[in-house]
């Protein structure tokens, strides 16, 4: 063993949580150290090629807002770009890319090489180094001794990875690489409690041999929007998408091969998502459904790999042949490489506290898959709080904690440690209780200022910012004043657009809160062709017309942080608190709450409890009181 | 999250006492009253003052009472809080009519101890009683929601339940919808289907309602009017059911109107005998105040009792009476068997279509139990489960139903203003909450399970 040097923060992985981790962590002033088991594999997309979507679009940008790299970096690689929802309400509308795999961890390893403060190296991390409940720093393979006042795990599926295929399984990382098995063994002689979860991918085929006559195409939007607040240049050139579909031949081949499902012959004991099953499980589970979506994708734009959307599976490989030879347009598909099911090892996350720093060993913070999560993008958003908290107890800065009114990270992180999770947890807009205030096109106005304050954001960037909210305050002021009359020329607009006659003059402003009239008619009533952003005319748009009820979330926000502000001491002793039920003690033992409102979002404390550690709380408060005054 | 909203309660105790006090504690307390209240504005006034004024329903002006409002502002108060009293004097009914106006504008009922509960978290009461109080809470929520879970009937809770269902399905709809744009098992949820979806559950809580309504009737006794010609005995008749079953609630006379009560328990039945300008004075109702107007103070009665001489031939006065009240609930007397039959008993019957027809001389005290069962009979079949009864007079309950219905009017507004289905949800799921209150099911999970056990979803 040799002393390989002292760091302030360690981060051990480099996917898509270490990445945003070493990133953060770096900005924030930290000497940083990121070890990966290959640094060919930074921030490598392991399952499918895309980044976004709904909620998860919106961490994204959240990400982004806070001075990371997820957005920067899909902006210059995404091969199609789409707006979803499009539709639908503002609150759910999200971006979607599909990104080029090989050029995607080409540009983030670019990114991170250019970082004064971080040193990157190839190296498999066996052991942490702990001293009376402080990390201290870690050991590796080679012996090398690293220190640092900080240490993040995130570790992904490596921990005890097996990777199963029918009846073959063996020991593996996500696609062949190596597995982390040491680590893990220490984790648990620490005194981890850990849980065995297991995900899945479907196989890959050359795109050669794909028939797309007999497929749907899947194009991006004609003007691409773009992740983060800084990208200026969009790519244009984009490729397309293809959607096919299962048949009964397919069902019937997945019906016939059941037995030999790694999933149904019992060899896979970990527990799986059920938003991400296998298409085996949904033949199954499903099974008066006559055929299944089939998305085909291509993996970058200088491969000829496709990713077989929809299609997840463990059952053995010529089983997987024949499946996919059943589906239109795939007759002659060529697999390139085969679908897997993959378990590996997580934390309970329970035992972090809302810093994602460990209850028990100071200093260490876990983020992404190894918290029990699953995505790309609700690893990256881990990463990060886990890089700008780690940082902060390393050079004694000051943490953050993301309420669940504040971001979806917060929604995320809160549910994690608060809840646990028994399957692999993924974001949906519906996890989160104010999704309207939790929007994508506002997530540089919930977070920019906590970036910048934290150092995260450069002053270039945040001036930039206060100018677009001026703009914004500016036009809704401009367009309050401006009163619009009710005459032919307005009536025909408006009819055409399907609303009634305007009959009374109006202010341009209440005349937006039509549900059809769009800031894009306000500026055809007006004639005008206003030279302002687009984001700051969706701004506008979107909190004139919903004004009501954002107003509405906003007061529920307002009672929830009465709660959230109700601070439960450190050295609370539930084991003297008289009334409370025993279930609820042991969770609040547990999880060790910060606040009553955390508290009673814990399932088996109920109101009665929380009432009882109310006045508890509250006769701590009154006795100190009553020191402080004799 | 409900521990620091404002509370309302009933403070005096139920029935007894000339005064009933609904007390107020909370940030909007003040607010609330002032919704109720017809007077000076309470949101102004100084504190510690003492006002009068009137309590009137929310939609139509009406006036419900006469009051004095206190208004205390925090700190000064017992909870340390705003808090605002209101002192009444009519019977239950309207007390109760208080309580839930004050819960309609936003208050919440408050829980058994909660006040002082209150009072001691905002350091009102003294430390030594912090274990007592710890106490109080455990065992009162304890109680308080075994009562709660008695009290609901296990066809409330399947209805509720159903409903619960009917709106997670629709939302797990718009939900998926949202959370997996591409997936094309189920077609994009319209306006026009959630429409049709809310209104089916919004009947059903409608209904309800109604039921509570009728349940609050057997709480508080079946407003019965006695009516009929001067001299057929109508005082006999109240003094006969009176002393024949003990009265549960002596005089309570109003201050406001000349109204004497008598509450008496028939065959499990309550009873409230109105005597609405006062039978034992002028005997005479319709004599009193005229046709017209007594079909008006008929219509507001539940039960009438019309009494008929038998030895007497039917006047006209007789066949307006009987043609007013032939489509209401009624109970037909022929009084004064003991004398001559003059009357002919089958035009009665004829005029009165099928309506309950007893024959008694409430002097020699025969008939009295026909009379009874008449009236036990009337309540229990005419339509009125007894059994459905007990918990829809939960206050609680109604609340949250109400609230329920209020949420579910807001999505159908938004629905006619063209929002989009993921702001018109916001309001469906939480409607869905309330309803899961009612029941004691409030696991925020179950819209997800919901979502992956209904579609096929994933990648």
């Amino acid at each position: 063993m040799y002393n390989a040097g002292h760091y302030d923060v360690i981060v051990v992985g480099a996917g898509h949580a270490g990445v945003e981790a070493a990133h953060a962590a770096v900005k924030r002033g930290a000497k940083t150290l990121m070890l990966s088991l290959n640094l060919d594999m930074i921030a490598f997309m392991p399952c499918n090629p895309s980044i976004g979507g709904p909620a998860k679009g919106v961490v994204v940008r959240e990400i982004d807002a806070l001075g990371g790299l997820m957005g920067k970096v899909i902006d210059k690689t995404y091969i199609q770009m789409r707006m979803l929802n499009t539709g639908k309400g503002p609150a759910v509308r999200a971006l979607r890319a599909q990104a080029d795999k090989p050029l995607y961890i080409q540009e983030m390893k670019y990114q991170l090489e250019q970082l004064d403060n971080l040193t990157m190296r190839q190296a498999m991390v066996e052991e942490l180094i702990v001293e009376d409940g402080e990390v201290k720093g870690v050991l590796t393979e080679t012996k090398a001794a690293y220190y640092a006042k900080s240490v993040i795990i995130t570790t992904g599926t490596f921990m005890r990875g097996r990777v199963i295929i029918g009846d073959v399984s063996y020991e593996s990382g996500p696609n062949n690489q190596r597995a982390s098995i040491k680590l893990a063994e220490n984790l648990e002689s620490l005194g981890f409690d850990i849980v065995r979860f297991k995900t899945g991918t479907p196989p890959r085929v050359n795109s050669r041999s794909i028939d797309y006559s007999k497929t749907e195409i899947q194009p991006g939007d004609d003007n691409p929007r773009h992740f983060s607040y800084e990208t200026t240049e969009m790519i244009v050139d984009q490729i397309p998408c293809w959607l096919t579909y299962t048949t009964e031949e397919t069902h019937e081949i997945i019906n016939e091969n059941l037995g030999l499902s790694a999933m149904y012959s019992g060899m896979i004991k970990g527990t799986g998502p059920r938003y991400c099953p296998s298409i085996e499980d949904k033949v199954v589970r499903f099974h008066d459904k006559p055929r299944h979506q089939i998305f085909l994708e291509p993996e970058g734009r200088d491969t000829e790999e496709v990713y077989v959307q929809g299609f997840s599976t463990s059952l053995p490989e010529f089983v997987q042949h024949k499946m996919l030879r059943s589906i239109p347009g795939l007759e002659e598909a060529e697999i390139m490489r085969s679908g897997y099911a993959i378990e590996y090892d997580a934390v309970v996350p329970t035992q972090l506290w809302p810093t994602l720093e460990v209850k028990s060993i100071s200093g260490l913070y876990t983020a992404g898959q190894i918290n029990g999560t699953s995505g790309y993008e609700e690893a990256a958003g881990q990463g990060l709080m886990a890089g700008i908290n780690a940082a902060a107890h390393a050079l004694s800065l000051e943490t953050l904690i993301l309420d669940r009114s504040q971001a979806y990270i917060g929604v995320l992180i809160d549910d994690l440690v608060t809840k646990g999770t028994n399957e692999p947890y993924r974001l949906l807009t519906s996890r989160a209780e104010y999704r309207l205030l939790l929007r994508h096109d506002n997530a540089d106005l919930r977070l920019t200022k906590l970036g910048h304050d934290l150092g995260l954001i450069s002053n270039e960037r945040y001036e930039s910012f206060e100018q677009k909210l001026a703009a914004i305050e500016d036009e809704q002021k401009r367009l309050s004043k401006i009163v619009i009359k009710p005459n032919d020329e307005l009536n025909a607009i408006l009819q055409e657009i399907g609303e009634t006659d305007l009959k009374e003059p109006l202010k341009a402003l209440e005349l937006m809160k039509r549900p059809k009239v769009t800031y894009d008619v306000i500026e055809r009533i007006l004639e005008e062709d206003s030279s302002l952003d687009i984001d700051v005319k969706e701004q506008v748009e979107i909190q004139v017309k919903y004004e009501g009820y954002i107003t509405k979330s906003r007061q529920q926000v307002d009672r929830m942080k009465k709660m959230e502000n109700k601070v439960i001491p450190e050295d609370i002793d539930y084991s003297a608190i008289s009334g409370l039920a025993t279930e609820a003690r042991q969770k609040l033992e547990k999880v060790r709450p910060l606040s009553v409102g955390q508290a009673s979002r814990i399932s088996g404390v109920n109101p009665a409890d929380v009432s009882i550690l109310l006045v508890y709380i509250e006769q701590g408060q009154i006795k100190r009181l009553s020191e402080d005054e004799r | 999250m409900m521990e620091l909203d404002t509370i309302a309660a009933i403070s005096t105790p139920l029935g007894e006492g000339a005064i009933a006090i609904v007390r107020l504690s909370g940030d909007e307390a003040l607010t609330i009253a002032n919704k109720m209240y017809r007077g000076k504005d309470l949101t102004t006034v100084d504190s510690h003052t003492i006002h009068y004024g009137r309590i009137v329903e929310p939609d139509t002006e009406e006036m419900i009472e006469e009051v004095m409002v206190s208004v205390m502002r925090e700190p000064k108060t017992f909870t340390r809080e705003d808090v605002v009293e209101i002192n009444c004097h009519g019977g239950l009914a309207s007390v109760n009519r208080l309580l839930e106006l004050a819960l309609y504008h936003g208050a919440r009922l408050a829980e058994p101890g909660e006040f002082t509960k209150r009072a001691f978290l905002n350091g009102r009461i003294d430390l030594s009683q912090a274990e007592a109080v710890m106490d109080l809470i455990r065992a009162k929520t304890d109680k308080a929601m075994h009562v709660a879970v008695r009290q609901l009937d296990g066809k409330l809770s399947k209805l509720i339940t159903r409903l619960r269902q009917q709106l997670i399905e629709t939302v797990a709809h718009v939900e998926v919808n949202i959370d997996y744009p591409e997936y094309d098992d189920v077609e994009e949820m319209t306006l026009n289907l959630l429409k049709e979806r809310i209104a089916l559950v919004s009947d059903e809580i409608i209904k309800l309602l109604a039921m509570a309504k009728q349940g609050k009737i057997l709480r508080e006794g079946i407003s019965t009017a006695i009516i009929g010609r001067p001299n057929v005995g109508k005082s006999s008749l109240m003094n006969a059911l009176v002393q024949e079953n003990k009265a549960i609630v002596t005089d309570i006379p109003g201050t406001t109107r000349d109204i004497i009560e008598e509450y008496v328990n028939v065959r499990g039945v309550p009873l409230k005998l109105v005597d609405t300008a006062g039978i034992r004075e002028t005997e005479d109702l319709v004599e009193k105040i005229g046709v017209e107007r007594s079909r008006q103070v008929l219509n507001e009665a539940d039960l009438i009792l019309l009494v008929l001489n038998n030895n007497d031939v039917l006047t006209d006065e007789d066949r307006q009476l009987l043609e007013i009240v032939r489509d209401m609930e009624v109970i037909v007397l022929i009084n004064k068997t003991d004398l001559e039959a003059t009357l002919d008993h089958d035009e009665v019957k004829r005029l009165i279509d099928g309506k309950p027809v007893v024959t008694t001389s409430l002097i020699e005290e025969a008939g009295i139990d026909q009379l009874e069962q008449a009236i036990a009979d009337t309540f229990f079949t005419g339509g009125i489960e007894s059994s459905d009864l007990s918990y829809v007079s939960n206050a609680r309950h109604i609340q949250l139903l109400n609230q329920a219905k209020q949420s579910l009017s807001e999505a159908d507004m938004a629905i006619d203003s063209e929002m989009p289905l993921d702001l018109i949800q916001i309001d469906v799921t939480r409607a869905w909450e309330l309803l899961g209150e009612i029941i004691g099911d409030t696991v925020q999970d179950s819209l997800i399970d919901q979502l992956f056990s209904q579609f096929c979803l994933g990648k």
